[in-house]
């Protein structure tokens, strides 16, 4: 049994022992969805439709919380997680949220996906102050407290990731002349915005050209052409795996070596930087919060050695190389650990104030020196990157774990 | 005329309707009106939803029927009209206040304009040109909406929230219950207007125009015009089903509107029986109650569930709704006999 085992078990009793202590005189207290035995999780997936590749996650999800189950679930209840289908469309997002909160009667919705049907449920659990826990988009409005009390992200906004960026730029190729490829939708552009504003008032002179595409283009070589054409030293890649493995190789054949960065979204090495070409890859900086289960170097990590240790005995049938399984293990256990903080006192208002109160968690998918915190003012659970470069086969981390707040 | 173009108008575009089998007799369509109005007074809110979207999406269903059915013209574009239904309605209600139910006529009128200008080219096309024609236009309706100069008024990717409308005059219902019954009113106005529509003069103009369109002609019926007329019109009703829906769901992005839903309102369509105007319900329920039920059967799979359900519909009664009401109204009028 390895040493974070060990301590995880450790940690489960102490926390056990520190709620059943603590809530002795208390009343257990439950709200629609928690019980003795239970505790109702609603879950909004695409599994069907044109983003039907990040039903992984709800599946990785599904197979944590029956692992927790087995265990004996927390603090003594099991965890029902009820995960339904809106084929990435936000009518059928609302009509799902409807469902699992006026039907299934769920304690809470965790780990939507996807930025438009979040949006189009967004107002109605709060008005209904249902939680909407941990939701799976990395736009930066989630973090709202003041406004949506009710809604909590998980992942760093894609803002702070671009922030990141321009902060290094700015200190390392202060006169740098930067060329941008953006998907042409909502994450493009909320990455796009972050840029901007980390460059503030030297955005307008250093970015030489702004290229948009649109997912449904076959083949993105022509826009490299023309961004190669603006002679710019910089290249901001913010592109889906498919388009961003494209890119890379697009760029080696037409000779464009500028210092390329390749947004987070996209820094897969199985399903990026290998079908692009190691050789073509190299130097390419990204940033990141969590390990990449396809990078060699973690192999002998404890704690992806337990994450591989799940994908073997708990979802044999998952792909641990899918970048979609890593972040459902993580955010699973995220909710595991607010459920422990509740103890018994499982009511909506304590689940939003415990998911508010996460004091340095860490799940050990997370990349070493990142932390979980949150605050009554602070819905931003992940907010910290590090930088990391691309050498030989494998992502090196470079300089400190550098932190941006973005508030929605 | 090339032998290309010959065999593509020769073969009908749907089978002809008589006139009487286009509605349900009155008996039938009191006990369905009755159901309508009681369910939802012993229903939880959510099932009073999932009703108020059954009839927005009968509605658009209803819309496509008009074109197809009445005047056999095809289309995949209803998407696109949908959407400047909801978008209308959204802008109207966020951006100008205007009260929501002002919305709908605009919605209406609006699409009904946009319908009119599109079907003036489209009418040189006809059968698969023509459903190529309004599928282009369906795909580029979510990207037309994330244009930048019109970010200000859609709010590009993001979207717009919309305000969900109290019942008025301190009526004691829930938003979903005045919103319920609020869209089934609309709703029963729309299918009076259309069976009025498909039975008068215009009507038969439309229905001549889809079995033979010169014999239509050469009987003196304006063929460009009543085209356009169909696809105006079709086009309005989707518009306000697009309004209707914009306020149910209160919200609208571009991502709700793609080719998908365009498609689920054809299948909806030929689902309740092409050309039978009741059928459209029977058809919003297909398109949103099977989804569920081949989600129920596997999660993984449910596209491929939902394809052999859909193939067994084909399959087994080709002509929808309609085929199972005749066959309905065999029997009973056989148990009568007895």
């Amino acid at each position: 049994m390895s040493v974070i085992k060990k301590l995880a078990i450790l940690s489960t009793a102490f926390g056990l022992f520190a709620a059943t202590a603590g809530t002795a005189t208390a009343q257990k207290k439950y709200d629609p969805g928690a019980s003795d035995t239970e505790i109702k999780v609603g879950n909004i997936m695409p599994y069907s439709g044109p983003a039907s590749a990040y039903g992984v996650i709800g599946r990785t999800e599904a197979a944590y919380f029956k692992k927790i189950n087995d265990a004996g679930g927390i603090n003594g209840r099991k965890i029902n997680f009820v995960s339904y289908d809106d084929a990435y469309s936000p009518p059928k997002a609302v009509e799902q949220a409807r469902k699992l909160v006026e039907s299934d009667e769920v304690l809470l919705i965790f780990n939507s996906l996807g930025t438009p049907s979040n949006t189009a449920i967004q107002k109605y659990m709060n008005s209904k102050k249902v939680p909407q826990l941990f939701v799976a988009t990395g736009a930066t409005k989630w973090n709202d407290p003041q406004n949506f009390p009710w809604t909590m992200g998980w992942q760093p906004s894609y803002q702070s990731e671009t922030q990141i960026y321009a902060k290094y730029i700015l200190k390392n190729h202060p006169d740098a002349k930067i060329a941008v490829l953006f998907q042409n939708d909502d994450y493009g552009k909320d990455y796009l915005k972050g840029l901007r504003d980390g460059l503030g008032s030297k955005a307008a002179s250093m970015i030489v050209m702004e290229e948009s595409y649109e997912t449904s283009e076959p083949s993105i070589d022509s826009h490299l052409v023309k961004l190669k054409a603006t002679g710019a030293d910089i290249f901001i890649n913010i592109t889906t795996p498919k388009f961003a493995a494209q890119a890379i190789k697009k760029n080696a054949e037409i000779g464009w070596k500028p210092l390329h960065f390749l947004n987070n979204v996209s820094a897969s090495v199985g399903s990026v930087l290998k079908p692009a070409g190691f050789e073509n890859a190299q130097d390419i900086i990204s940033a990141a919060y969590l390990k990449d289960a396809s990078d060699k170097q973690w192999d002998n990590d404890p704690g992806m050695k337990e994450f591989y240790a799940f994908m073997a005995k708990d979802f044999p049938e998952g792909d641990k190389l899918d970048g979609g399984t890593v972040v459902g293990y993580g955010v699973a256990q995220t909710l595991v650990q607010v459920l422990k903080q509740c103890g018994d006192n499982l009511t909506r208002e304590n689940v939003m104030k415990q998911a508010a109160s996460l004091k340095d968690f860490r799940t050990e998918v997370l990349l070493p020196g990142i932390k979980i915190n949150t605050g009554p003012n602070d819905f931003a659970p992940i907010s910290s990157l590090q930088l990391m470069k691309f050498k030989g086969d494998k992502w090196e981390l470079f300089g400190d774990v550098i932190s941006a707040d973005v508030g929605g | 005329m090339s032998a290309a173009e010959e065999v593509v108008t020769e073969a009908p575009a749907v089978e002809a309707v008589p006139k009487r089998a286009m509605t349900l007799g009155y008996g039938t369509s009191l006990v369905v009106l009755a159901a309508l109005i009681l369910t939802p007074l012993f229903v939880k809110n959510f099932i009073i939803f999932q009703m108020t979207m059954l009839l927005i999406y009968g509605l658009a269903v209803l819309a496509l029927n008009i074109l197809t059915g009445g005047s056999g013209q095809f289309s995949l574009g209803q998407s696109a009209f949908y959407a400047i239904g909801a978008y209308t309605t959204a802008i109207l209600m966020e951006h100008f206040n205007v009260n929501y139910a002002l919305t709908l006529p605009v919605a209406g009128v609006v699409c009904f304009g946009a319908g009119f200008l599109f079907g003036q080219p489209a009418l040189r096309l006809s059968g698969i040109y023509l459903a190529l024609a309004t599928f282009a236009l369906a795909l580029a309706m979510p990207q037309l909406l994330k244009l930048g100069f019109l970010e200000h008024w859609t709010g590009g990717v993001q979207g717009l929230v919309v305000t969900k409308p109290d019942a008025p005059f301190g009526l004691p219902l829930s938003q979903d219950m005045w919103l319920y019954y609020f869209t089934l009113a609309v709703s029963i106005g729309i299918y009076v207007a259309s069976v009025n529509l498909l039975r008068s003069r215009s009507g038969r103009a439309l229905m001549s125009i889809r079995d033979n369109e010169i014999a239509a002609s050469a009987m003196g019926v304006n063929v460009a015009l009543y085209k356009t007329l169909a696809f105006g019109v079709s086009a309005g009703i989707t518009g306000i089903a697009g309004g209707l829906g914009a306020i149910a769901v209160q919200f609208v992005a571009p991502d709700g509107y793609t080719i998908t839903l365009a498609i689920s309102l054809f299948v909806g369509m030929v689902v309740g029986g092409v050309g039978w105007l009741p059928g459209s319900i029977v058809g919003s329920a297909f398109i949103i109650f099977v989804p569920n039920i081949a989600e129920g059967i596997s999660k993984g799979l449910s596209g491929a569930v939902f394809g052999v359900l859909l193939f067994l519909v084909i399959y087994l009664v080709p002509h929808g709704a309609r085929q199972v009401a005749l066959i309905a109204q065999q029997l009973a009028a056989k148990l009568k006999k007895n």
